[in-house]
Parts: structure tokens; C-alpha cells; sequence
């Protein structure tokens, strides 16, 4: 699975196109991890906690979309686009979507 | 009384601990920044040599997420009352974006060229959802990665 976030595949060409695929979590972190988190609020730098956990998730969403184009006989998607937000307090999604694409 | 004690030493380990890390995470990110010089990254979409074949294109990215010190944290709180520039914010911003932008070059370590770069960033934690005390940043940078046949 080819996957790209300009409009097509360099050096191929599309074929055929099948629509949106998208592929979203939904994650919260758990209390131990929120409370390393508020002691290195008081020092400031990275929260690598936290950095591992949208790294995680998001690789899950983009599992996800791609699943999808598979079951539609994709073997690429371009365009791809990553979106956060924070739908409740200490939880966030992770929104990935992009158009599925066969490219020869 | 035992409150403002509590919240001076809140500010002294804020400022002396965040400064410190700080000035190293900076220090860090331009010796690495000079070791990726040469890998080109842009925000067109067709930068690429047409005429050589191409091996592979893959999807990069590359995350961060940056909290601020208690003590930056109360000079901002400070900086709303007389408003203008907020110093203290403007390098957290930086050090997230460029570190995040950073680890997207690690990912792409092979690539020749790095095509259409976005860069989003999004407040998380818990101070996520109440406007007044920004917490932590996370910044995330993706690009389209292109390795020419050698």
C-alpha cells in the first residue's frame, strides 16, 4: 500500500479512483500516566508519555484507513490529511483520511 | 502564607529546571538540524526530478508534544494583563514544531526529497478544553517521502 499526501503516486498513474477512506480513534491516556504528566508540567518539556500515545493511536487510524482501501481493491492512497481534537477533557481523536486510488 | 511559599517554589524549580532544559533541547535540535541539511524538505507537490526513476514514495511524519514551566506559565498570565508579545509561548511553538519536523527526517532518513511538508498544531492535555491556561502542544509534521533509484 502505497500512501502519499500530494495528488498522485510520482512516476505512476492512476488508474482508477474509489472515493474517501478514512480512519479514526479515539484515545485517553490512563491516571498514572496523566500524573507524570502534570509533575513535568511544573518543569516543562517534552511529554514523552503523551507523544508515545498519538503516535500510537495514530498509526492504529491509519491502519484503519487502509484496511479500508484494501477492501476496496486499492492498492494506494493519495491525498492524505491528518486532523486532532479534543472531543472531551483528556481525550483526543485522531482523524486520518485520504482518496483511494489504484495506480499502475 | 504556607500557599505563596508553596507557589514560589513552584516558580523557582519552574524557572531554573525549564530554562536549563530548554537551552539543551535547543542546543540539540540545531546539531541534528545540520545533520539533515542536505535532505531537501518543500511544500510543492511536484518538486521532484521527473526524469529520474523512482524508487519508492512513502508517507513520513513526525510528532511532539512540549509542555511549558510554571514560571513561563505565570508570565504569561502576566503578559494578558499589559498584552503584546508573549516570548515564553513563541519558543514552545518553535521547539515543537522543529522537533517534530526533526523526527520526520529521522523517519525519512533514505529520502531524496521531501514533498508538500504540513505542519498542524493542536493543544492537548487537560488543559485542552479550557482556553485560559495552555498547558502542552503537540505538533505534527507530514510529508511525502521520495527516493530515487540509485
Amino acid at each position: 500500500m502505497i500512501l502519499t499526501n500530494i495528488e498522485s503516486v510520482p512516476g505512476k498513474n492512476i488508474v482508477e479512483h474509489y472515493g474517501v477512506v478514512s480512519g479514526s480513534t479515539v484515545r485517553a491516556k490512563h491516571l498514572g500516566r496523566d500524573f507524570m504528566a502534570s509533575l513535568k508540567n511544573i518543569v516543562g518539556g517534552e511529554l514523552k508519555g503523551y507523544t508515545e500515545l498519538l503516535q500510537d493511536s495514530r498509526a492504529q487510524a491509519v491502519e484503519r484507513m487502509t484496511e479500508q482501501a484494501k477492501q476496496f481493491g486499492a492498492n494506494a492512497v493519495v491525498n492524505i490529511r491528518f486532523a486532532t481534537s479534543s472531543v472531551a477533557q483528556g481525550a483526543s481523536e485522531l482523524y486520518v483520511y485520504g482518496t483511494a486510488v489504484r495506480v499502475e | 502564607m504556607d500557599q505563596l511559599i508553596f507557589l514560589i517554589i513552584l516558580v523557582g524549580v519552574g524557572y531554573t529546571a525549564g530554562t536549563i532544559a530548554e537551552k539543551r533541547h535547543y542546543k540539540s535540535i540545531e546539531k541534528r538540524e545540520n545533520k539533515f541539511l542536505k535532505l531537501s524538505v518543500v511544500t510543492l507537490k511536484d518538486a521532484f526530478d521527473k526524469e529520474s526513476p523512482i524508487l519508492r514514495t512513502r508517507l513520513v511524519q513526525g510528532s511532539a508534544v512540549i509542555s511549558i514551566d510554571y514560571f513561563k506559565r505565570i508570565l504569561a498570565g502576566l503578559r494578558n494583563i499589559v498584552g503584546g508579545e508573549v516570548k515564553s509561548y513563541e519558543t514552545l511553538v518553535d521547539r515543537a514544531r522543529r522537533e517534530a519536523t526533526l523526527r520526520m527526517k529521522e523517519m525519512a532518513w533514505d529520502a531524496d526529497i521531501i514533498l508538500n511538508l504540513r505542519i498542524e498544531t493542536s493543544a492537548i492535555g487537560n488543559s485542552a478544553n479550557r482556553k485560559k491556561t495552555i498547558g502542552s502542544i503537540e505538533a505534527i509534521a507530514y510529508g511525502t517521502a521520495i527516493t530515487y533509484k540509485k
